[in-house]
C-alpha cells in the first residue's frame, strides 16, 4: 500500500443552507493521481479551497504528512508541502515567467522578512531557490519563454506557467484544478503529458473537465454531484456504475 | 543563463544618464545657489526621503497609507522632546532614538492595519494618523495647535572634534543629500533582495503569494515598520533644518501630499519618489509665488492649480515624470535605430 500523504475526513462545508461539500472522505497516495470530477457546481474546488485551507471547513479534518493542518492558514498549509493551482490562472501578469517561478522557489527559502540580513542580499543569490526554479521551468517546458511578460504568454503557456509555480514550492502533495481548461488539443496533449512526468513521487488531487484526460491520467476516481461523494473507485469501476452514468457520464459523453 | 528582470523595475539607459545629471547638479547646486535656495533644496530633499519611504508601501508593496505624516511628524516630535532648551544634545543619539521611535509607533499601528486591505487600509491608516493628531493637537503638554521650537540644532561630533555644523546651511545640505543617497541606495538593494521581491509579489497577487507559502502578514508588517522608520528619518531632518514642529506637520494633507509626490514621479522605483518630491515642491513653490491679477492673489489659491496639476499628469502621464522621460528618451533611440 503507498505511503497516504494527504488525507481528508468528513469535510463539510456549509455556505449558510446550503451544504457546498457535504461529508467527503478522500486520501491521496504517492505516486498517484486521484481525479475528481462531476458537472459544474458540484462542489470540486470548494473541496480544494478546503484542502488548500483557502476556506475553512465547517467541519471535519485534513491531515498532510501525518500533520493535522485543520484550520490552517493557506501559507502554513502550503509550508506543511501542499502546492496548487488554480482553475483560473492565477499567476504575477507583469513579472516575466522567470520571476514568477522565482519567486514560488523563493518560498521554501527561511522566510524571516524582519531580518536585515534578508533587506541586502539579492534574491538572485539563493542557489536553492535557482535551482527550483530551473528543475520546475524546464519540467514544465518553458525554457524558452523564461523572459516573456507572463501577462503576454498564450493561455496554454499560462496553465503551464502554473503548473511551474506549484512546483518551484517543491510540494509532496499537489491540486491542480483544471491545468487543461480552455486549452487546444495539441496543448492538451502536452499538459497530460507533463502531469505524467510529474506523478512519481508526488501525490496529485486532479479536478478535471476533459475526460478523456482524466481516463488517462487517473489511478482513482471520485464523482461528486451536489456536495456529495456518489461513486469512487479505479477508472474502470468508475465507468461502469450505474449512478455514474445517469448523473455525469451519459449527458457529457 | 542570468536571471532576466522585470522591466518595471529597472532603468533605461536614457532615465539612467537624467538621473545621473541630477545627482551632478545637486552635488554642484550649493556652488551657484543663494541661501534661501540652498534651503529649499534641503527641504525637496527631506521631502525626497519622506516621499521614498512611502513608496515603499505605495509603488513596492501596493499599500496606499494615507496616514504615512504621522510618523514623519513624530520623530520631529521626538526631537523636540529630547532637545532641552538650554545646550543642543548630540545627534548621533537623538537620531537613532527618534527613527526608533517613528518605527516602534508604526509597529504598533501596522500590527492592525495591515489585516486591512484596499480602500480599508487607506481609511484605517488615515484614522491612526488623525488620532496622533489630535493627541498633540488638543494637549498642550504635548505643545497642542501651537507646537514645539527645537532650540538647538544636534551636535555632530567624534571626541572633541566637530565633524559637521549643521548650523551651516551648506553642511546641513550635504548632510541631507548624503543621507537621501544613502536611503535611496539601501531601498534600491532591498528592493531585488527576497524580502523586495516578495513585497512586489504581494502588490501583484498577495492571494498567489500566501497559496505559495508566504506569511504575507509579516512581510506587511516589517515593511510598514520599515517605511515608517524611514519616514521619521524624513521628519528628524525637518525638525533640524526649521527648528520647529507643529501638528500641521502629521496632518492629512502632509499624507496626501506624499502620495502625489509619488505619483508624480513614478511609483515603484524610488528614484520616482526623489523626482515627484522636487517636482512638488518645485511646483508649489512657483504656484504661490503667483502674482495678483487684477483683485485675485492667484498665489493664494495655490491649492486650486496644484489639483489641476495633478488631474493633468495622471491624465496624460500616469507613468510620471520619469515616465514622461522614459518616453522620450526611448523614442530617440528608437528614432536612431529606424534610421539605421
Amino acid at each position: 500500500m503507498p505511503e497516504v500523504l494527504l488525507s481528508a475526513k468528513n469535510l463539510t462545508k456549509r455556505f449558510g443552507g446550503l451544504a457546498a461539500v457535504d461529508d467527503v472522505s478522500i486520501d491521496l497516495l504517492r505516486d498517484h493521481i486521484h481525479a475528481v470530477i462531476g458537472p459544474n457546481g458540484a462542489g470540486k474546488s470548494t473541496l480544494a479551497n478546503l484542502l488548500s485551507g483557502d476556506l475553512p471547513a465547517t467541519s471535519g479534518r485534513v491531515v498532510i504528512g501525518g500533520q493535522d493542518v485543520t484550520g490552517w492558514t493557506p501559507e502554513r498549509v502550503a509550508r506543511q508541502g501542499l502546492g496548487r493551482s488554480y482553475q483560473k490562472t492565477n499567476i504575477f501578469l507583469p513579472f516575466s515567467v522567470w520571476d514568477n517561478v522565482f519567486l514560488a522557489a523563493q518560498a521554501r527559502d527561511p522566510q524571516q522578512p524582519w531580518n536585515p540580513l534578508r533587506w541586502l542580499r539579492p534574491a538572485a543569490q539563493s542557489t536553492g531557490a535557482h535551482r527550483r526554479c530551473t528543475s520546475a521551468i524546464d519540467m514544465a517546458g518553458l525554457q524558452d519563454r523564461r523572459t516573456a511578460i507572463a501577462g503576454t504568454i498564450s493561455h496554454g503557456e499560462q496553465r503551464q506557467l502554473e503548473v511551474a509555480m506549484t512546483l518551484a514550492t517543491e510540494p509532496e502533495v499537489l491540486l491542480l484544478d483544471e491545468p487543461l481548461a480552455g486549452m487546444g488539443v495539441a496543448e492538451a496533449e502536452r499538459m497530460v503529458a507533463l502531469l505524467l512526468r510529474i506523478k512519481p513521487n508526488h501525490a496529485i488531487l486532479l479536478v478535471e473537465h476533459d475526460m478523456d484526460a482524466v481516463f488517462t491520467l487517473a489511478d482513482a476516481l471520485t464523482v461528486m454531484v451536489n456536495g456529495q461523494v456518489i461513486a469512487t473507485g479505479t477508472p474502470a469501476e468508475i465507468r461502469a456504475d450505474a449512478n455514474v452514468q445517469a448523473a455525469y457520464l451519459g449527458e457529457e459523453n | 543563463m542570468s536571471a532576466p528582470r522585470s522591466n518595471l523595475e529597472t532603468f533605461p539607459p536614457g532615465v539612467k544618464v537624467v538621473l545621473w545629471l541630477g545627482l551632478l547638479a545637486l552635488l554642484a547646486f550649493p556652488f551657484v545657489g543663494t541661501e534661501f535656495y540652498i534651503q529649499m533644496v534641503t527641504r525637496m530633499m527631506i521631502m525626497a526621503i519622506f516621499a521614498m519611504s512611502l513608496d515603499l508601501l505605495q509603488g513596492v508593496t501596493g499599500l496606499v497609507s494615507l496616514g504615512h505624516a504621522a510618523y514623519f511628524g513624530l520623530a520631529g516630535y521626538a526631537l523636540a522632546f529630547l532637545m532641552p532648551q538650554t545646550e543642543a544634545i548630540s545627534l548621533w543619539w537623538s537620531l537613532p532614538v527618534s527613527v526608533l521611535g517613528a518605527g516602534l509607533a508604526a509597529l504598533v499601528i501596522g500590527f492592525f492595519v495591515v489585516r486591512t486591505h484596499g480602500i480599508y487600509f487607506i481609511m484605517v491608516t488615515m484614522a491612526f494618523a488623525q488620532m496622533v493628531f489630535f493627541l498633540f493637537f488638543d494637549n498642550r503638554a504635548l505643545g497642542g495647535s501651537d507646537g514645539l521650537y527645537i532650540y538647538f540644532k544636534p551636535t555632530l561630533q567624534f571626541g572633541d572634534f566637530t565633524l559637521l555644523e549643521l548650523d551651516n546651511k551648506v553642511s546641513m545640505y550635504y548632510f541631507t543629500l548624503a543621507l537621501v543617497l544613502l536611503v535611496y541606495l539601501f531601498l534600491r538593494r532591498l528592493l531585488w533582495s527576497p524580502f523586495g521581491r516578495a513585497l512586489a509579489g504581494i502588490r501583484v497577487n498577495e492571494h498567489r503569494m500566501r497559496a505559495m507559502g508566504f506569511g504575507t502578514f509579516s512581510y506587511k508588517l516589517t515593511a510598514f515598520t520599515l517605511a515608517g522608520a524611514l519616514a521619521g528619518l524624513g521628519g528628524y531632518l525637518w525638525g533640524v533644518q526649521t527648528e520647529y514642529i507643529n501638528p500641521e506637520l502629521m496632518g492629512f494633507h502632509t499624507s496626501a501630499h506624499a502620495i502625489m509626490m509619488v505619483i508624480l514621479g513614478g511609483m515603484g522605483n524610488f528614484a520616482g519618489a526623489i523626482v515627484g518630491a522636487f517636482t512638488f515642491e518645485y511646483v508649489l513653490h512657483v504656484f504661490k509665488d503667483l502674482p495678483y491679477v487684477g483683485e485675485v492673489h492667484l498665489g493664494k489659491h495655490w491649492q486650486l492649480w496644484m489639483g489641476s496639476f495633478i488631474v493633468l499628469v495622471v491624465v496624460f502621464a500616469p507613468r510620471g515624470v520619469l515616465g514622461v522621460v522614459q518616453a522620450i528618451t526611448t523614442r530617440k533611440r528608437d528614432g536612431k535605430d529606424s534610421n539605421a
